[in-house]
């Protein structure tokens, strides 16, 4: 039995219990739903086994969605909790592995997912490429941070979740402070999510260096594109540091060394360092796609070309460098002096200045234009006004001697919720509804949609903004409680009411998919927003191919130029075209690293040197492999093509 | 649009909340240091409430002139590359501003990393102040005193306090005396703060460092020299001796209430020999046994009733 006690919850509550029940349940209703509508197949053919980018872009889309679900309930557990003075509904530790997994969940789980859902989905379709540069590689790095993902989730149920913030600062995260398998989770999963995230990097970099229709020169490319390339930059030159950090980390927790643990010469602030030397870029990353949006919508609906398309191109460069010269702004506090502060300082409050050119050029885009205010238009016209709020807030942040007071309080809560809120989420589900026509051939209803999109402003509105006054009052963050003599109170309440309005906002998302599956028209055509870049210019349902023929590009809005000027974008007459062949591989691979996250966080070391054997003969096997391929015929194309235009 | 205003609405409402409203901790300073990043905070806030105005209007003016609706059917947009002057403006603005701010903000670091302003004069008063879970732990050597959970300090002389942690790093803040800087196990940092009034003032670790981070909470009193001499006199007359085994006892996790000794741990248990801004051998070479037994299950009952609930003091 000894075996199997570390598997118990170290601090069990009904919930837990009633989610594992839950869980269970839900697991097998899946597997009798497939096996009764007899789906099996189908499912592995056709979505396991995939290395389609515009399908790894939906299942990351899916995933994204579950897991903000996921964040945003243990969002509202958290603001519940805080609503009232001295309140009962979670204990401290509850309530400390709750905000953890919070963080970790919403930046990782979900935030991630969901840009990668996007890069998966548009890129190759806005550049006139079949696929990505490695579609198998790509089916990999979806499997890898599926399985992380997963396994970090199951931590609640098994083991226990982790408890030390999802920055994990050590010593606090070391055994001697954390002694339940929770930050091991941590450790690992992130690991094997971060392994998928840095592949999908190296993946999308070749993919629009080479991979771009002949014409598009990289000043030509769209500006989602141009975000997608250099936030996979800095995917590629931020991730390694985590991976490293997580390792030391990991041996930390299981193998006793001393790199960050302090009771034998380790350095705390060395964690604190790499950490946010990845995780600064790593919101940078976040943000730069949520910009590579609002521009392609805003453009598309105000009716004009992007104002600035070269600043807007190099404040993006500017910022991505920036970003990795003030990672020590998240610990002014931490005693590395003035002339230290001041530097970090002063790097931080520069990157104000290309964010502002962005910000400028979006409102000059409007200019002159003609403003259609659809639901994606609507996210990014709340976006401006209510992102400026949260930048000129970080800039007081970046102000080093205010920080003291700032820091550690629910003053930088509402700053970064402030700008991850408008700026990546509000992106995220204006590219959710401007690209489910294309992806799923039928749009999402606009009315619907306005009233989500209202109802997250006006709850974000209610629930961050109360946060700067106690923040300025003296509320520290992560208190899992505080006196009624504080004056806390009615503020918590307010944004416990607003959580909950965005909660009904989010839950309209899901009855709004339901409306529109049900309801919506699905004779809507190809390019149903009236678009200006190349992904409208394909039939919808998007062929495997994507192009039948390789389209010719001469401007930065090449679908435009032919719709308005009637430039040819498809020159020429079919040919055979190459694809990809799926493969389970990916797929395999990730069920592996399943099992080998699983052993090595709770130490059963035989599966984990079996699973460690397994990763290693994949990656044999698929270096002795010959797989060329497959080649489309003309005939088939001819058929594909003839049909999808009827359909039109 | 109406709604559009209503947050404009909000935004306004917030501003004025935060600048006329005296009564938050941060904003109602009673230090030099204090006053010091207050006067940053509120500078900055109608620098930034001034930068917010001109993206509201702009956009409005955006929304309003040029709405589908306004424009006309058969209007055409232009197009538009951009313009070197206008993006120019975009640019140089911006920078100017954030030069403004990057002045401001170096000044007040030296300022903040420094024995407060017109108390130059005077010898600090150094304070050692050490965190353990889920308490704090204040060291007088000049007095040759310590203090559990509660700090006096005389009032128009500068304090030197000399922080470090019996475990997880944690932050030492009293927000009406100044901001806060991190205690860790491995090495001593400095924060140097006073007090121009007396009162009492709420303090806290503001650092999550476990489960017991809510309640680590102490109460800051400022009293006159005179006051603080004649505490001083009467804790040495009246406290009993710190011993070895009874901070051992202390630095076991939960909470205690407030308690007082003759003599500090410094000389059986002294802080990190490395010190914040280099000197430090790199190895932080430190008895931690204390730490290495302490155990989260001990936290006893007792401790538990002890527990402070109140973090006000305002």
């Amino acid at each position: 039995m000894d075996f199997f006690d570390r598997f118990a919850i170290p601090n069990p509550s009904p919930v837990i219990y009633a989610s594992m029940v839950a869980i269970g349940l839900t697991v097998l209703a899946i597997i009798a739903g497939l096996t009764h509508f007899k789906k099996w197949g189908y499912l592995w053919r056709e979505w396991l086994t995939t290395v389609d980018h515009k399908r790894i872009g939906v299942m990351y889309l899916i995933s994204a969605l579950l897991m903000l679900f996921r964040g945003g309930v243990d969002a509202v557990m958290l603001r519940a909790q805080l609503a009232t003075p001295d309140a009962k509904l979670l204990d401290a530790q509850h309530y400390n592995e709750i905000f953890s997994t919070h963080g970790v969940v919403m930046i990782l789980f979900m935030a991630m997912p969901f840009i990668i859902a996007l890069f998966n989905f548009v890129v190759p379709l806005q550049i006139g490429a079949r696929d990505v540069a490695f579609p198998r590689l790509n089916a990999l790095s979806f499997w890898l941070f599926f399985m992380g993902a997963m396994l970090f989730n199951i931590s609640f149920v098994l083991g226990g979740s982790p408890d030390a913030g999802w920055t994990s600062y050590f010593p606090l995260a070391g055994n001697q402070f954390s002694e339940s398998v929770g930050t091991n989770y941590y450790m690992i999963a992130i690991q094997i999510a971060g392994i998928g995230t840095l592949m999908t990097g190296v993946n999308f970099m070749t993919t629009i260096l080479k991979m771009r229709a002949p014409g598009m020169k990289l000043m030509k490319m769209p500006m989602f594109t141009w975000s997608a390339l250099v936030a996979n930059l800095i995917i590629v030159f931020a991730f390694p540091v985590l991976t490293v950090a997580l390792a030391m980390g990991t041996m930390d927790r299981l193998f006793g060394t001393h790199f960050f643990s302090t009771d034998a010469g380790g350095l705390d602030m060395l964690w604190a360092n790499l950490f946010w030397v990845w995780g600064h870029p790593e919101v940078y990353i976040l943000i730069l796609p949520a910009f590579g949006i609002y521009s392609e919508i805003i453009s598309t609906f105000a009716k004009r070309n992007l104002y600035g398309y070269k600043s807007m191109v190099w404040s993006m460069v500017v910022i991505a460098g920036y970003s990795f010269l003030v990672w020590a702004h998240h610990f002014f506090t931490m005693g590395q002096g003035a002339l230290t502060n001041s530097i970090f300082s002063i790097t931080t409050m520069a990157i104000a200045v290309p964010t502002g050119v962005k910000i400028f050029n979006w409102l000059f885009t409007l200019w002159r234009g003609k403003i259609q205010m659809t639901v994606p238009m609507l996210y990014s016209i709340l976006f401006i006004p209510l992102f400026t709020i949260g930048g000129v807030t970080g800039v007081m942040l970046a102000m080093s001697a205010a920080d003291y007071q700032y820091h550690n309080t629910m003053f930088l809560v509402a700053h970064f919720h402030n700008v991850i809120i408008p700026g990546v989420v509000f992106a995220m589900l204006a590219g959710l509804t401007y690209y489910w026509p294309k992806m799923f051939g039928f749009m999402l209803n606009e009315k619907i949609g306005k009233w989500t999109a209202w109802l997250l402003s006006i709850g974000f509105v209610l629930a961050f903004f109360p946060m700067y006054i106690t923040g300025l009052d003296g509320q520290a963050r992560r208190m899992y409680t505080y006196s009624a003599s504080t004056g806390f109170g009615p503020w918590n309440m307010a944004a416990f009411i607003g959580a909950l309005i965005m909660a009904v906002g989010f839950a309209l998302i899901v009855y709004n998919i339901y409306y529109s599956v049900r309801y919506a028209s699905r004779d809507i055509g190809s390019d149903p927003w009236d678009a200006r870049t190349l992904e409208w210019a394909t039939h919808t349902p998007v062929p495997e191919y994507n192009f039948a023929i390789t389209p010719q590009i001469d401007s930065i809005e090449p679908f435009w130029d032919a719709k308005k000027n009637g430039q040819e974008l498809f020159k020429g007459k079919f040919e055979k075209i190459h694809m990809p062949n799926s493969s389970g591989m990916p797929f395999i691979m990730g069920c592996i690293f399943f099992a080998w996250g699983f052993s090595f966080v709770f130490s059963i070391w035989i599966p984990l040197i079996i699973t460690t054997i397994g990763i290693f003969v994949c990656l044999a096997l698929r270096s002795f492999e010959v797989d060329h391929g497959h080649y489309i015929t003309v005939d088939e194309i001819e058929e594909t093509e003839t049909k999808l235009r009827g359909a039109n | 649009m109406r709604l559009k205003w209503s947050i404009l609405a909000v935004v306004f409402t917030v501003i004025t909340v935060l600048s006329g409203c005296d009564r938050l901790l941060v904003l109602d300073p009673k230090g030099p240091q204090a006053k010091t990043q207050a006067h940053d905070i509120i500078a900055t806030i109608w620098i930034m409430a001034f930068i917010v105005l001109v993206v509201f209007a702009l956009l409005v003016y955006m929304l309003v002139k040029y709405r589908a609706s306004k424009v006309g059917s058969d209007y055409e947009p232009p197009h538009i590359e951009g313009s070197k002057l206008i993006e120019g403006i975009c640019i140089g603005v911006p920078i100017i501003i954030v030069t403004i701010l990057s002045i401001m903000s170096v000044r007040s670091n030296y300022a903040v990393e420094a024995t407060p302003k017109g108390y130059e004069n005077q010898k600090p008063l150094v304070v050692y102040a050490s965190s353990s879970d889920w308490k704090w732990h204040f060291s007088y050597p000049e007095q040759n005193i310590e203090t559990v959970n509660y700090l006096y300090i005389p009032t128009d002389r500068p304090i030197d306090f000399k922080l470090y942690s019996y475990g997880p790093i944690t932050s030492f803040w009293i927000p009406q005396l100044g901001g806060q800087k991190y205690a860790m196990s491995d090495m001593v940092t400095t924060l140097h703060l006073a007090a121009d009034k007396p009162g009492e003032y709420m303090g806290r670790n503001a650092n999550f460092s476990g489960k017991g981070t809510a309640e680590n909470t102490f109460d800051v009193n400022a009293m006159s020299k005179g006051d603080f001499d004649k505490w001083v006199k009467e804790v040495k007359v009246t406290a009993k001796p710190l011993t070895e085994k009874k901070f051992d006892q202390l630095l076991k996790p939960g909470h205690v209430g407030r308690s007082t000794y003759n003599g500090t741990h410094l000389k059986f248990s002294p802080p990190p020999a490395m010190q914040h801004g280099g000197g430090g051998d790199g190895s932080g070479s430190v008895d931690h046994k204390d730490m290495n037994k302490a155990d989260h299950k001990n936290m006893s009952d007792h401790d538990m009733k002890n527990m402070k609930m109140d973090d006000s003091n305002k």
